[in-house]
């Protein structure tokens, strides 16, 4: 897990926790645009998990793998969930969901530099 | 609608915290539980317990199960005050951390936040059941 491709990850990742923050704040619901940033952010999120677990493999680290594989399957799971349960609110609410999901992607990102360096488990 | 009036507007976003914790603390006491149980039983098992309310929590909150939702929610207000008190006072009950210790300080203190949350949002919703 490189640090240039978690910055991408938390650069995309704020791109959609700010869009979805903009869209609460005016009480508006999911709309086209955030949707396919949100999908941008997951097929990448996709890529980095397959990556990861292909690194995983073959690393001579002694990287936690339990732990590193459960957050690299975790975090490609967050995005759908969060959007499946935030567009069902047309409220502010809905993409409030989706703030969060966006965080926790950003949090979860920053995990895995960290297991994958072997700091703090 | 009765059923869908804790988890609409404003409670979409507090299941959605739920849900997180819910996930984080099941995760963090599995691992704990598997690799070291004996190293601080008391930590371990405190952390299973707080990953049965937040999940308790995530479905009645849900769901619309209120009783379910006010027993889940008063239980982590408790549980989160005890266990941070105990965390901080008897530090050697608790070599390594739960979700709880000191007041969910590793969590950024949502922990101590989100029970009152919950037991606010149940108090706001409650004419709305019938």
């Amino acid at each position: 897990m490189s640090e240039s491709v978690a910055y991408v990850l938390i650069a995309l990742s704020i791109v959609v926790m700010a869009w979805a923050g903009w869209l609460a704040v005016r009480n508006r619901p999911l709309d086209n645009a955030l949707f396919y940033v949100a999908a941008a952010l997951e097929i990448m999120l996709l890529a980095v998990a397959m990556g990861g677990f292909v690194a995983l493999a073959v690393t001579d680290r002694p990287v936690d793998g339990v732990t590193f594989g459960g957050y690299l399957l975790t975090i490609v799971v967050i995005m759908p969930i969060g959007i499946a349960w935030g567009a069902s609110d047309k409220s502010r609410w809905g993409t409030g969901v989706i703030v969060i999901a966006a965080f926790i992607v950003i949090v979860l990102t920053w995990r895995l530099v960290q297991i994958w360096q072997g700091i703090g488990v | 609608m009765s059923d869908r009036s804790t988890s609409s507007g404003p409670g979409r976003v507090l299941v959605a915290v739920y849900a997180v914790f819910a996930l984080s603390a099941t995760a963090r006491s599995a691992v704990q539980i598997a690799t070291d149980f004996d190293a601080a039983r008391l930590a371990y098992s405190l952390s299973a317990v707080s990953a049965v309310v937040y999940i308790v929590a995530t479905i009645a909150l849900a769901r619309g199960i209120r009783p379910l939702a006010w027993a889940a929610c008063t239980v982590e207000a408790v549980g989160v005050f005890v266990v941070g008190t105990i965390s901080l006072t008897a530090p050697e009950h608790f070599p390594d951390a739960t979700v709880w210790s000191d007041y969910g300080q590793g969590y950024g203190f949502v922990p101590a936040v989100l029970p009152f949350l919950g037991l606010m949002w149940l108090w706001r919703t409650r004419e709305s059941r019938e």
